[in-house]
């Protein structure tokens, strides 16, 4: 996989893979937070940050400490117990020094700390045998994909809110069939690439 | 059994928990903002409704402006009086104190008295029924219908009556004028909790033009100007226009107006009666709108208590103060 060019790996991520709809991983926020189109762009930025941060610490304390001491198997443990502290580091921090950002996207900070989508993204970098960059870069285009498919997705609901449903599936049965119709359509892109 | 391994596992995972404590709590304390107990305080004292009345996002947002002094002390509507003076003793200010409002409907057209000119079957909504040509009823200047007042209400003061038209429940109201903001028609309003007369009715048509598309939608008659004791009503584009201030809620409009667009909120209204101290002046007669007082000159006066509507005119114009209004004990607490 270290050969694959950076463009790729983004598209992949982004598109082809797309971490909600192709992996379904990270349906709780999908589904949670997509109701209003603030809601989502604020959950996606959140997500974005967060992200790219579980990504670098993760990367860097898997090769750092994990290899070389033997411990590969404690991956899971590890790697939550350090994104859950490095997210509160980072809420205390945003708070204190740039108030702007905290408020934007503050709420959603905790709500992400260990969300599964982190969690995959950090275990996929190491699977997938990526360097820094590659592990970067694929966080970026994962997180990217995410809001992608949440905005999409949230724009979808706040029609279905005001379109004549029958009360039987009014809520969330309308919003998992459209969750499945727009997967279906992102199945159009594995006939690309992708990573596997 | 790898006793190494397990002491190495045991070592990383719980140095690292250690580390990352021991930064989270030296982070805790250099990083803590410092909070104005002031804003912790006033949070404490609003509502909590987060209905965005007074303009700012949330109580939280509120308590912040007041801190930060960039709001008024007297902002929330919900709270009235009572939380805007405790603010005002946390920041050591006076204040005046807003008058409580309630949201009222002003269109009484519901499905019988304003029927549809054409069937709509789009999307349930107010705002969207409303782009389509003014909307399905044939008074295009009054309520949807469609409820949307009923959605955004944050206290789930409003539903839906069986005539289409919103009911909304007093007790429950906190005046956060929200509905207001979102009717897409202009139907419903605010006005002063203690007030008990307003008119329903928006449409700036006039006569026959009302008629033909509402039984009770005000024709622009202006009788209730002409009849009004205290000049508190003046005709604006068709529409009689209540001025709060001068209104001293007598009701006479709500009786005199032909096609009843006037709503008395008073859940009972008194009558008048004479005692024995009537001299028999008759100003009572020549006052009295209603027809309900008769008698002879000299002798004592009586009231038709069929007729009278308990505007207290007659009480005001009583030289000898012979005149009492009696019963309806809602209506106690208002002086005429």
């Amino acid at each position: 996989m270290t050969q694959m060019n950076p463009a790729k790996i983004f598209l992949a991520a982004f598109l082809v893979n797309n971490i909600i709809l192709m992996r379904f991983i990270g349906l709780c926020p999908f589904f949670g937070v997509s109701t209003s189109l603030n809601t989502s762009a604020g959950m996606s930025a959140a997500v974005l940050f967060v992200m790219l941060l579980a990504a670098w610490v993760s990367w860097i304390l898997y090769h750092a400490l994990l290899i070389p001491l033997g411990l590969v198997f404690l991956r899971t443990a590890v790697f939550i117990l350090v994104i859950a502290a490095l997210v509160q580091f980072v809420e205390m921090f945003l708070k204190r020094y740039i108030r702007n950002l905290y408020s934007a996207m503050g709420i959603y900070l905790p709500l992400i700390t260990t969300n599964c989508a982190i969690l995959g993204v950090t275990f996929l970098n190491i699977d997938y045998k990526f360097n820094i960059l590659q592990a970067t870069i694929f966080a970026l285009g994962t997180a990217c994909g995410f809001a992608l498919a949440i905005i999409l997705f949230a724009a979808i609901r706040e029609r279905l809110e005001d379109a004549p449903i029958s009360p039987a599936f009014k809520g969330y049965p309308i919003a998992f069939i459209g969750a499945a119709l727009v997967s279906l359509a992102f199945m159009g892109f594995t006939a690309l690439f992708g990573i596997s | 059994m790898d006793w190494l391994l397990i002491f190495k596992s045991l070592l990383a995972l719980g140095g690292l928990g250690l580390i990352l404590g021991v930064i989270l709590l030296i982070a805790s304390l250099k990083l803590t903002v410092k909070v104005d107990e002031r804003e912790a305080q006033i949070r404490s004292i609003l509502p909590g409704a987060n209905c965005g009345a007074c303009g700012y996002p949330g109580c939280d947002g509120y308590a912040a402006a007041i801190v930060a002094g960039k709001a008024p002390l007297n902002a929330c509507s919900v709270g009235g009086p009572t939380v805007a003076s405790k603010i005002g003793q946390i920041m050591g200010q006076e204040v005046t104190a807003t008058e409580p409002q309630v949201a009222v409907l002003i269109c009484r057209g519901g499905k019988e008295e304003a029927p549809h000119r054409f069937e709509y079957r789009g999307a349930e909504d107010c705002r969207q029924a409303a782009l389509l040509l003014g909307g399905p009823k044939a008074c295009i200047y009054g309520c949807v219908g469609l409820g949307h007042c009923v959605k955004v209400c944050p206290v789930n003061a409003i539903k839906m009556g069986e005539n289409k038209l919103p009911i909304i429940d007093e007790k429950t109201c906190i005046g956060c004028g929200k509905c207001v903001k979102e009717c897409p028609k202009g139907t419903l309003r605010l006005i002063p909790r203690s007030k008990l007369v307003y008119l329903a009715c928006v449409s700036h048509d006039r006569g026959k033009a009302v008629k033909d598309v509402c039984k009770v939608g005000c024709i622009a008659c202006s009788l209730c100007v002409k009849v009004c004791p205290v000049g508190a009503l003046k005709m604006e584009n068709n529409l009689p226009v209540m001025d709060f201030s001068k209104c001293i809620d007598c009701g006479i409009c709500v009786h005199k107006c032909p096609t009843k667009s006037f709503i008395d909120r008073a859940p009972g209204r008194p009558k008048a009666s004479i005692n024995p101290r009537c001299n028999g002046c008759g100003e009572c007669v020549k006052v009295c709108q209603f027809k309900a007082i008769e008698g002879e000159p000299g002798k004592q006066h009586r009231v038709t208590s069929e007729k009278c509507i308990g505007c207290g005119q007659c009480v005001l114009v009583c030289p000898v103060k012979a005149i009492d209004l009696v019963g309806a004990l809602g209506h106690a607490m208002k002086t005429v």
